[in-house]
């Protein structure tokens, strides 16, 4: 048997499960609360799962283990960032959240804000946040399918592409919550055991011990002692130091503002068991990112990491698959041939699960923020027809996403990823954080704070070296890059927040501070919140 | 949103939630809700930045040898999980034992139309 043959069998495996789960959802979905919220019941444990499922990108699996291969110990300082983040999750939004909103982000603004403008710009944030990060994951997914398979073609990563749109499109459109939920849950399973698994192996060659490990990656990586020191790709000059803490600031603000994360606090009965989701989320996504740490050093200390290997000409994405291989027995060996195919079936399982997510938040804000609460303001809107206009902005966005991921392939991944995060810690968390603390805020400040962030984000990544001006810019040739940094953060971030805090002194909205009585008891207590469906 | 929209339900219902709003019980829970979140809130950031900015200007720091290959700086970036999950817990043992409590009372009194 080939490996492509193994390889693409489990592929299809992968497919036809979470197809089948879909199916399966797909007649559990009535009403509108099913398709936003799966009916808002999923247990505690079982939505902590599905966060992990959404959380755990490609981009961390193969990503961190790659930058750590790779760079060694500034590839951990990724991970952190990630981590940490879920703390501001837990403590300051997960519950109060569940508590005060129903099916998008843009509900607990609307509670006590005018329905139209907030409505309006938190859906903007939605759709910008979920493009850049969908984008990301389809352009890490055509990579990684043309290199898995072993076929490096153009036309094969442009198939992937739009093959990975289409099956996203199908689970949303046809499972909703539900259906992507179960998607996540099983990818979320099949990724920690396959991880776990590999760590295992790894660990065991060095007798579990992990100075011995990383004593031969440090030796094997070429680098010596300096591959387990920070600053091997982030050291440099104080502007390179700035950008890296901007970085590090959009890591552990954005994951609360990222809206396929929100939206999943909704998914759950009560707020207790939104907290209860977060738990788990923290327990399973800081023990993955723990494996993550010894896949990468493994791979740095048993794989050929030069500059000509095939682990540093894809910037380490294969790293995690081709560790499998190796601990598996080798190039040519059943058992290497075995763990290699599952490993980049899970990575597979993995791509598949975040877009579903991703495409899921941004057609429920379309249709919940912009047809109900916008377009048809006064008019009822019955919950067949929001459901339906749901799924056509699934297959609209869907599609937008393809026709932007084939010209995206040129972008980093890592980057977009990282722009995802600012602008989700610039625009939606400023907006979250003062709408749940502050009474006097009002409708001028958030769409100020949303707007002003989500400009300032994406408006400082178009004027930086990322865009023009230096040998790896988008646009080599020109240069127009006059803000120094690639990574926004550390300015738009404040910035979101003072145009949240202007907005809100010049501007006086009564019924605001009025219904911010209704919404803290809410958020509180529970006390009104939307409670699980009957059925 | 503009009052003239709402319901007499919803009127009522605002009344409710004007009176819960104005109880002792309901002052606690958000005092002790408050009360932990922000301090450690801050004090998580502070100490995650604290991590980001010696990894980048304290090199020299980071890079001492404990024990083998351990180097402070991974066992800084290890207390970084190590307090991510202690924080976590703390938290879910708070509010299980002072927020859970008295937020499903002022609830159940709300359901149960106690205030109005």
């Amino acid at each position: 048997m080939s490996q492509q043959f193994l390889t693409s069998s489990l592929f299809i495996a992968v497919v036809l499960l979470t197809v089948g789960i879909t199916m399966w959802a797909s007649r559990q979905t009535k009403t509108a609360s099913d398709f936003y919220s799966g009916g808002r019941s999923f247990s505690g444990f079982q939505n902590g799962l599905a966060i992990g499922g959404d959380y755990m990108s490609a981009a961390s699996f193969l990503g961190i283990s790659g930058a750590i291969a790779l760079f060694g110990y500034d590839g951990f300082l990724y991970s952190i960032g990630f981590l940490v983040a879920w703390l501001v999750a837990l403590l300051l939004v997960a519950e109060m959240l569940r508590n005060a909103g129903r099916y998008t982000m843009a509900d607990q603004l609307a509670y006590r804000m005018r329905q139209r403008p907030v409505r309006t710009a938190a859906s903007m944030s939605t759709v910008v946040v979920s493009i850049f990060y969908l984008l990301a994951q389809m352009v890490g997914a055509g990579t990684l399918v043309a290199l898995l398979l072993g076929v490096e073609s153009q036309a094969i990563k442009n198939v992937t592409i739009v093959g990975v749109g289409v099956l996203m499109i199908f689970y949303v459109t046809v499972g909703g919550m539900k259906g992507t939920t179960w998607v996540q849950i099983v990818k979320a399973v099949l990724l920690m055991t396959g991880s776990l698994l590999i760590t295992i192996l790894v660990l065991a060659q060095f007798d579990f011990n992990l100075s011995t490990l990383l004593g031969a990656a440090a030796e094997n990586s070429g680098k010596g002692q300096a591959f387990l020191e920070p600053g091997l790709r982030y050291g440099g000059d104080f502007l390179a130091k700035i950008d890296f803490i901007s970085l590090g600031l959009a890591l552990v603000l954005g994951t609360a503002g990222l809206p396929h994360i929100l939206i999943r606090f909704y998914t759950v009965p009560t707020a207790q068991d939104a907290r209860k989701s977060v738990l788990w989320a923290i327990g399973l996504i800081g023990a993955f990112y723990l494996m993550t740490l010894v896949l990468g050093f493994g791979a740095a200390a048993l794989l050929d990491t030069g500059a000509d290997s095939e682990v540093a000409k894809t910037t380490g994405n294969l790293a995690s698959p081709l560790l499998a291989e190796a601990v598996g027995g080798g190039a040519g060996s059943t058992g290497g041939a075995i763990l290699l195919a599952l490993i980049s079936a899970v990575a597979f399982a993995t791509i598949l699960a975040v877009v579903a997510g991703l495409t899921l938040a941004s057609s429920s804000s379309v249709a919940h923020d912009l047809y109900k609460g916008v377009f048809k303001k006064d008019r009822q809107v019955t919950e067949r027809e929001e459901v339906l206009v749901a799924r056509v902005a699934a297959f609209a966005i869907g599609a937008i996403a393809i026709i932007l991921a084939i010209p995206a392939q040129r972008l980093n991944i890592a980057f977009l990823v990282a722009l995802a995060f600012a602008v989700a810690a610039s625009a939606n968390l400023p907006a979250i954080i003062y709408n749940m603390f502050w009474k006097r805020f009002n409708t001028r400040g958030a769409t100020w704070s949303i707007y002003g962030g989500l400009l300032a984000a994406v408006g400082l990544v178009f004027f930086s070296p990322v865009m023009s001006g230096a040998e790896t810019s988008l646009f080599p040739n020109s240069d127009w890059a006059v803000f120094p940094l690639s990574n926004p953060g550390i300015i738009s971030i404040p910035f979101g927040f003072l145009m949240g805090f202007l907005g809100t002194i010049t501007s006086r909205e009564p019924e605001s501070e009025v219904m911010f009585v209704e919404l803290e008891v809410r958020a509180l207590t529970g006390a009104g919140a939307e409670g699980a469906s009957s059925h | 949103m503009a009052e003239n929209y709402r319901t007499t339900d919803e009127r009522t219902a605002h009344a409710t939630y004007e009176r819960m709003h104005a109880t002792k019980e309901f002052h606690e829970l958000r005092r002790r809700y408050r009360g932990f979140a922000i301090p450690w809130t801050v004090a998580f950031l502070v100490w995650y930045l604290t991590y980001v900015v010696l990894s980048t200007w304290a090199t020299d720091f980071m890079n001492t040898k404990l024990v083998g290959n351990i180097n402070i700086a991974l066992v800084f970036g290890l207390l970084q999980f190590v307090t991510t999950f202690l924080i976590a817990w703390l938290y879910a043992k708070h509010s299980a034992k002072h927020l859970d409590p008295l937020a499903n009372q002022l609830k159940s009194e709300f359901d149960t139309g106690a205030h109005s």
